[in-house]
C-alpha cells in the first residue's frame, strides 16, 4: 500500500518539478516523463501483487475534510483497472517526451507535464479511492487536468471549442454523481464505500443506478452522452489522446462497476438497459467512425464503439446475474473487463501511431495521406497490429475479449427463456455486425493512410518517427500479440476482479473458459505455422523465376495519377449510404454547368447527429433563456450590493417564520 | 477418430477446387454448351504455380502477404469445421465464432492487398467486399446461434452431429446460410465470377494485380473457403445417420456436389442483383435467422 | 398434421416479412395472392375432423377471392392507371423488415399472453394472425402508393380471417362473408377511384393528394 502512495507521490513530484523547470523545455520533459515512468513502475508492483494473490489491502488516514476520510482500498477490481493506467501512462509519457519537443519553442511544456502527472495520479486515485469525497476530488482533478491537456493548442478555435464542450459535458456528468453519492451517504450514514453496500431500499436502487449510468456513462462516452468524445480526443496531443481514450474513459466503466457492487443483484431491466446502451454505442460508434475524414476523429469514434462492446459485456453479465445463470454472468463480466485492458493496449497503440503520422505529414486528413508504409515501415507495422486487434480478428487480443462476450451471450441464448435469450441473441448479432463494420473501417484507415501512393506532397515527404516514439508503440504491439496468444493464462487471472463484482467465486468458470481459449491459441499457432509454410512455399516457387515490376493495372488509361486512387470517403460510401438515415451526412456538390467544366468539387460532412439535433437546440434554448436574465446584470456595483441586501433580507425573513 | 479427421482434411484439400468445375459444368449444361473440363480449376492453379510473378511498383510487402494469409486462414478454417458427420480437428465450445473470424482475417488481408496496389478499381472491389461481408457476418453468426439453440451445444462438431434438417426452423437457417454462402463465395446474385468488366467485379477485381504463385494461392484459398462454408451447410442438412464411415463419406461428398449443382442452377436462373438490392438480400438472410431463433425460443 | 399447419403458418409469417422487404408492387401483389391461397388451404387443414360444407365453402371463397380475384383486380388497376411500380416507402425496406421482426416478437409475446386460445390448439395461430394484422397496418402507414393502402387492407383482413377461422367455428360464416364482401367492395372501389385519381392528377401518391383538401 505504501508503495502505491509512494508511486503517486513520485508522479506528482515529477510533475511539480517539471513545472519549476518551465524555462528549459527539454529538462521539463525529462523530469515529467521520468517521474511518471518511475512512479508507474512503482505503482504496478502492488497492483500486480493484489491481482495475483487476491488479497485486499486498504489504508485509512486521518483527514480534516468534512464528511471525507482518506481511505484507499486496493482490491482485485481496483488492481485490474490500475494495470492499464500505469502501463499506458508510462509508455505514453515516453512517447510524449519526444512528441512534445516539436512544440518547445511555442509552448510552456512544464505546465503540460504538470497536468499530465496530475492526470495520471488522479486516474490512479479514482481507481483506489474508497470514500465518496476523495473519489469526487480525484474525479474532478482528472477532469480539470485533462481539460488543460485538451486545450494544449488553444490558439486554434476548434481546440478551444472542443475543450469547452468537454468541460461542460464532464461537469454535467459529475452533476449526476453528486446526488447519487448523497443518496448513498444519507442512507448509509457515511460516505465511505464500505458502508454503501446494500444500504439502499429497493425502490431507490433503480434511481441510483440510472444516475450512475448517466454520470459515469458521460465520462465513458456511451451514446447519447458521447458528444464531447469525438471533439476532445482529436484536439489533444496524441499521447494524451491515447491516455484519455485508452484509460480515462474507462474510469467511467470502473465507476459503473463499482456502483454495481454497492447495489447487489440487479433486476433484469438494468441488464437490458446496459446491453441496449452497449449495442447502440457499438453500432453507431463504428458507423460514425466510418464516415470520418479525420484519422484521430475516426479513432475517437472507435472508442465509443469499444465502450459499447464493454457495456455489452457488462450488460450480458448483468442479465446472466439477475437471471441466475452464473456462467453467463461470469463470462460476460470477464469479457467486458478484459476488453477494458485490451482496448487500452490497442487504442493506445493506434493513437500513438496516428500521432506519429500527424507529426510526419502535418495532416490528419485521411484522404491526403497514402503510401506511408514505405516511409514509415515500423509505424505502419505497429498500426497494422493495432488495426487487426481492434477489428477483433484472431490471433490478437481484441478477439479474445470479444470471444468471451460471444461465449457468454451464446451460453445464455441457448439455455434461457425468451426474455433472456432474445436480448442475448441480439447481442450476438450486433457484435457480429460491429465486428464486420470495424474491420471495414480499419481496412479503410490502414489501407488509405499507409498503402497505395501518397495523395499529397506532405505524405510523400514524410519520414519515420523518432526511436523514442517507436519504442512505446512496439511495446504495445508486442503486448497485443502476447495477450492474444496467452489468453488462457490471462483470463483466469481476472477471477479476483470478477468475483469482487458478483460476490461469488468466478475461478472455476474462468478455468473452464480458459480451456476454450487454449484451443483458440492452438488454432492461432497453427495459423502462424501455416502462414510461415505458405510464405516458404511461395519463396521456393518464386526462386529462380522471373519476378518483374510493372505499374498497377490501369485498364489501359495512360496517365494515372495518385489522386485517382480510391479515397477513404469513397471506400466507406456504400456503408455510409446504407446508414444515411442515422448519419445525416451533408453533401456539397456544385452542379456542373458547361460541357467541359474546368474544376469540380465534392464535399461531405458528417456532424454528430446527436449533437446537432439534441444538444445544440437544448443549449441554444438555454442560452436564450439566460439571455433574458441579462437585464439583471448591469455591471453596476451598486446594484449588485442591492441584490445582496435583498437576498439577505429575504433569507432572514424566511428564517423568521 | 484421428483417421476420420485426416480423411476430412485431405478430402477438403483435394476436392475443393472441383466445386467450381461442377458449378461451371452445370451452368454450361443449362445453357446447352459443353463447358470447360471439370478439373479446370486444378489446371489453372497448376499453371499459375509454375509461373513467375509481376508486382506493381506501388505494392509493398502487404501485397505479397495477402494471398499467403488468405490461404493459411482458409486451411485453418478447414481444421475447425467438421465434415462427413465426424468431428473437426479441433472442436470446442464457441468454435463457430472463431470460424467466422478466421474467415474475416483472410478477408481483411485480401482487402488490404487490394488497396496496396493503389488502383481505384481494386479499391472499389475492396469497398464492396467489406460492405457485403459486414452484413453477411451477422446473418452467419445469428444462423449458427439458432442452430446452437436448437441443438443445445456451442461447438460446430456437436451441432452438426445432432442437427437434422427436418425441423422447419433449421430450413429457415439453411436458407440464410445459403445466402451467406453465395455472398461469401462471390457467386450470383452478389457477384458475377465470369464478368469481363472491372467496374462490375467484386472479388475478381480485388485480385487483379496478383499473378503467378500468389494468384494460385488466391484461387486455391477461394476454393477452400467455398468448401468449408459448403460443408457447414451440408453438415446441418445431413445428420450423422449411419455409423459406417465409407457411407457417410460418400453421402457427404455427394451432398457437396449437389450443393455445387444447386449453385450452378441458381446462377443459370437469375441475374446479378443491383448493388442497391444486395443489402436487402443480406438483411433478409439475417431476418430469416432471427425469425428462426424466435420460433425456436418461443 | 399439426406440424404441417405450423409450417403453413410459418410460411404465412415469412410472406408477411417478405411484404415488408419487397420493393416492387407486382411482387407484393403476388405475395398477397400466395398468402390468400395459403389461407384457403389453412381453413381446410384446420378443420379436417369436422369438415362441413360451410367450412369448405369459406375455404373455397377465401382461396378464390384472396388468391385470384383481388390480385387480378389490383393488377388491372396497375395496368389501367399505369401506377408506378415502386412502393415509394416512408420507411425504408431494411428498417421495415427490422420493424417487422420487432412486430413478430411482439406478436409472439402477445400470443402467449392474450386469452385467445385457439380452438384447434396450435400455439402459432394467434401470433401469425397478429403478425399478419400488424403487417397490413404497417404497410398502410409506411408506404405512399395508394395501391399499397389497398393491399394493406387485404393483409389486415387476412389476419382477422385467421383468427376467425381458428378461434370460433360457428360464427365466422356470417362475419367472414361480411368481411370478404367488404374487402371485395373496397378493392373494387379503390380500383375505380385510383383509375379516376390517376386520370385527373397523373399520379396516385397519397402524400400529394393532400392538395385536394379545401
Amino acid at each position: 500500500m505504501s508503495l502505491l502512495l509512494l508511486s503517486l507521490a513520485v508522479i506528482i513530484a515529477g510533475g511539480c518539478a517539471a513545472l519549476f523547470a518551465w524555462n528549459k523545455p527539454g529538462l521539463a520533459g525529462c523530469i515529467g516523463a521520468g517521474g511518471t515512468v518511475l512512479g508507474c513502475a512503482l505503482g504496478i508492483i502492488p497492483a500486480l501483487a493484489v491481482l495475483l494473490q487476491g488479497t485486499t489491502r486498504s489504508l485509512r488516514c486521518a483527514w480534516s475534510m468534512p464528511c471525507g476520510s482518506f481511505i484507499i482500498e486496493l482490491d482485485a477490481l481496483s488492481a485490474f483497472f490500475l494495470l492499464p493506467v500505469f502501463m499506458l501512462s508510462a509508455l505514453a509519457a515516453v512517447y510524449g517526451g519526444r512528441y512534445l519537443l516539436k512544440y518547445k519553442e511555442i509552448k510552456r511544456l512544464g505546465f503540460v507535464w504538470f497536468c499530465y502527472a496530475v492526470l495520471v495520479a488522479s486516474m490512479a486515485l479514482v481507481c483506489v479511492a474508497a470514500n465518496a469525497v476523495l473519489f469526487l476530488l480525484a474525479w474532478e482533478a482528472m477532469a480539470l487536468s485533462s481539460f488543460f491537456l485538451v486545450a494544449f493548442e488553444n490558439e486554434k478555435s476548434t481546440v478551444r471549442r472542443a475543450s469547452w464542450i468537454y468541460m461542460v459535458a464532464t461537469h454535467l456528468g459529475t452533476a449526476c454523481l453528486l446526488p447519487m453519492f448523497l443518496l448513498f451517504g444519507s442512507r448509509a450514514g457515511s460516505l465511505d464505500f464500505d458502508r454503501f453496500a446494500g444500504c439502499l431500499p429497493p425502490q431507490l436502487t433503480g434511481i441510483c443506478f440510472v444516475l450512475a449510468l448517466i454520470g459515469f456513462g458521460t465520462k465513458a462516452g456511451i451514446i447519447p452522452f458521447h458528444v464531447w468524445l469525438p471533439e476532445a480526443h482529436p484536439a489533444a496531443p496524441s499521447h494524451v489522446s491515447a491516455l484519455m481514450s485508452g484509460i480515462m474513459i474507462k474510469t467511467g466503466i470502473y465507476g459503473i462497476i463499482r456502483t454495481l457492487t454497492f447495489l447487489g443483484t440487479p433486476p433484469l431491466w438494468w441488464g437490458w438497459l446496459v446491453l441496449a446502451a452497449g449495442i447502440v454505442s457499438g453500432v453507431l460508434g463504428v458507423v460514425y467512425a466510418l464516415a470520418q475524414h479525420d484519422l484521430k476523429g475516426l479513432l475517437a469514434y472507435h472508442s465509443v464503439e469499444n465502450i459499447g462492446i464493454i457495456m455489452m459485456g457488462l450488460g450480458v453479465g448483468m442479465i446472466g446475474w439477475s437471471a441466475g445463470m452464473p456462467a453467463v454472468a461470469i463470462l460476460g463480466m470477464a469479457g467486458g473487463l478484459f476488453h477494458v485492458l485490451n482496448h487500452a493496449l490497442f487504442k493506445g497503440l493506434l493513437f500513438l501511431g496516428a500521432g506519429a503520422v500527424y507529426q510526419a505529414s502535418h495532416t490528419r486528413e485521411i484522404d491526403l495521406l497514402g503510401g506511408l508504409i514505405r516511409k514509415m515501415p515500423v509505424t505502419a507495422c505497429c498500426f497494422l497490429i493495432g488495426a487487426i486487434a481492434i477489428s477483433g480478428l484472431p490471433p490478437l487480443n481484441g478477439f479474445i475479449s470479444e470471444f468471451l462476450i460471444y461465449l457468454a451471450s451464446l451460453r445464455g441464448a441457448t439455455a434461457m427463456d425468451a426474455d433472456v435469450a432474445i436480448p442475448l441473441f441480439l447481442a450476438v448479432g450486433s457484435l457480429a455486425l460491429i465486428g464486420g463494420l470495424a474491420a471495414a473501417c480499419f481496412a479503410k484507415a490502414f489501407g488509405i493512410v499507409f498503402l497505395g501512393e501518397p495523395r499529397s506532397q506532405e505524405a510523400a515527404h514524410a519520414g519515420e518517427a523518432k526511436p523514442l516514439m517507436l519504442v512505446p508503440m512496439l511495446v504495445l504491439a508486442a503486448a497485443c500479440i502476447a495477450v492474444g496468444f496467452l489468453g488462457m493464462v490471462a483470463v483466469p487471472a481476472l477471477s479476483g476482479a470478477v468475483s469482487d463484482i458478483l460476490g461469488f467465486n468466478a475461478a472455476p468458470e474462468l478455468k473452464a473458459a480458459a480451456g476454450c481459449l487454449r484451443s483458440i491459441t492452438i488454432v492461432s499457432v497453427a495459423l502462424l505455422l501455416l502462414i510461415a509454410l505458405a510464405a516458404w512455399l511461395r519463396r521456393v516457387l518464386l526462386s529462380g523465376r522471373r519476378v518483374e515490376s510493372a505499374v498497377t493495372w490501369d485498364c489501359g488509361y495512360s496517365a494515372p495519377t495518385a489522386r485517382m486512387q480510391y479515397s477513404a470517403s469513397s471506400f466507406a460510401q456504400p456503408i455510409t449510404a446504407l446508414f444515411r438515415s442515422v448519419l445525416r451526412t451533408s453533401e456539397h456538390a456544385p452542379a456542373v454547368q458547361e460541357y467541359f467544366p474546368e474544376a469540380g468539387s465534392f464535399e461531405t460532412h458528417t456532424p454528430d447527429a446527436c449533437f446537432e439535433k439534441a444538444y445544440r437546440p437544448l443549449f441554444e434554448g438555454l442560452r436564450r433563456l439566460c439571455g433574458r436574465c441579462v437585464v439583471l446584470q448591469h455591471g453596476n456595483i451598486h446594484l449588485y450590493v442591492l441584490y445582496i441586501v435583498i437576498t439577505l433580507v429575504g433569507l432572514l425573513a424566511w428564517q423568521m417564520r | 477418430m484421428q483417421a476420420a479427421v485426416f480423411t476430412n482434411l485431405a478430402l477438403g484439400l483435394v476436392l475443393a477446387p472441383l466445386l467450381s468445375g461442377i458449378i461451371n459444368r452445370t451452368k454450361a449444361a443449362v445453357a446447352g454448351r459443353k463447358g470447360q473440363p471439370l478439373l479446370q480449376a486444378y489446371f489453372d492453379i497448376y499453371k499459375n504455380l509454375r509461373k513467375g510473378a509481376v508486382y506493381s511498383t506501388t505494392a509493398s510487402w502487404l501485397f505479397r502477404a495477402g494471398p499467403v494469409v488468405g490461404l493459411a486462414a482458409a486451411v485453418a478454417a478447414l481444421c475447425i469445421v467438421p465434415a462427413s458427420g465426424s468431428a473437426a480437428a479441433l472442436a470446442f465450445a464457441g468454435d463457430l465464432v472463431l470460424f467466422a473470424y478466421v474467415l474475416g482475417l483472410a478477408r481483411f488481408f485480401t482487402v488490404l492487398a487490394a488497396l496496396d496496389t493503389g488502383s481505384s478499381f481494386e479499391g472499389m472491389g475492396a469497398s464492396r467486399e467489406v460492405f457485403f461481408a459486414a452484413l453477411a457476418e451477422p446473418a452467419l453468426l445469428a444462423g449458427l446461434a439458432t442452430v446452437a439453440r436448437k441443438t443445445g451445444t456451442l461447438s460446430l462438431t456437436e451441432m452438426i452431429s445432432t442437427a437434422s434438417a427436418n425441423s422447419p426452423e433449421l430450413v429457415l437457417v439453411l436458407a440464410a446460410l445459403g445466402i451467406v454462402f453465395l455472398c461469401e463465395n462471390c457467386r450470383i446474385p452478389f457477384d458475377d465470377p465470369t464478368t469481363h468488366l472491372e467496374l462490375t467485379m467484386i472479388h475478381e477485381v480485388m485480385v487483379l494485380d496478383h499473378s503467378g504463385p500468389d494468384f494460385a494461392f488466391i484461387q486455391y484459398g477461394a476454393a477452400l473457403k467455398a468448401w468449408v462454408l459448403g460443408s457447414l451447410i451440408v453438415g446441418i442438412l445431413l445428420p450423422a445417420f449411419s455409423s459406417s464411415r465409407p457411407l457417410m463419406l460418400a453421402c457427404f461428398v455427394g451432398a457437396m456436389f449437389l450443393l455445387a449443382v444447386t449453385v450452378g442452377l441458381i446462377e443459370s436462373g437469375m441475374a446479378r442483383l443491383r448493388l442497391l438490392r444486395v443489402p436487402q438480400l443480406l438483411a433478409a438472410a439475417s431476418a430469416l435467422s432471427v425469425f428462426a431463433f424466435m420460433l425456436v425460443v418461443r | 398434421m399439426i406440424e404441417f399447419i405450423e409450417i403453413l403458418l410459418m410460411l404465412l409469417i415469412l410472406f408477411d416479412l417478405a411484404l415488408l422487404g419487397v420493393s416492387r408492387l407486382k411482387t407484393c401483389i403476388t405475395i398477397s395472392s400466395l398468402q390468400g391461397m395459403l389461407l384457403g388451404i389453412f381453413t381446410v387443414l384446420a378443420h379436417t375432423q369436422g369438415l362441413t360444407l360451410r367450412i369448405a365453402l369459406i375455404a373455397a371463397a377465401a382461396f378464390v377471392l384472396k388468391g385470384f380475384l383481388f390480385p387480378r383486380l389490383l393488377g388491372r388497376s396497375i395496368r389501367e392507371a399505369s401506377v408506378s411500380l415502386e412502393l415509394e416507402p416512408y420507411i425504408g425496406y431494411i428498417p421495415s423488415v427490422i420493424a417487422g421482426l420487432a412486430l413478430l416478437g411482439a406478436s409472439l409475446w402477445l400470443g402467449a399472453k392474450l386469452p385467445l386460445s385457439s380452438a384447434i390448439g396450435i400455439p402459432l395461430v394467434v401470433p401469425a394472425a397478429l403478425m399478419t394484422f400488424f403487417t397490413g397496418l404497417f404497410l398502410i402507414i409506411a408506404r405512399k402508393n395508394a395501391l399499397t393502402q389497398c393491399l394493406g387492407y387485404i393483409i389486415v383482413e387476412n389476419g382477422i380471417y385467421i383468427i376467425g377461422v381458428a378461434s370460433v367455428v360457428e360464427i365466422p360464416m356470417l362475419v367472414e362473408l361480411g368481411i370478404l364482401l367488404d374487402a371485395s367492395v373496397a378493392v373494387l372501389v379503390m380500383g375505380v377511384a385510383i383509375y379516376h385519381i390517376n386520370r385527373e392528377f397523373d399520379h396516385i401518391e397519397t402524400d400529394r393528394l393532400d392538395t385536394l383538401k379545401g
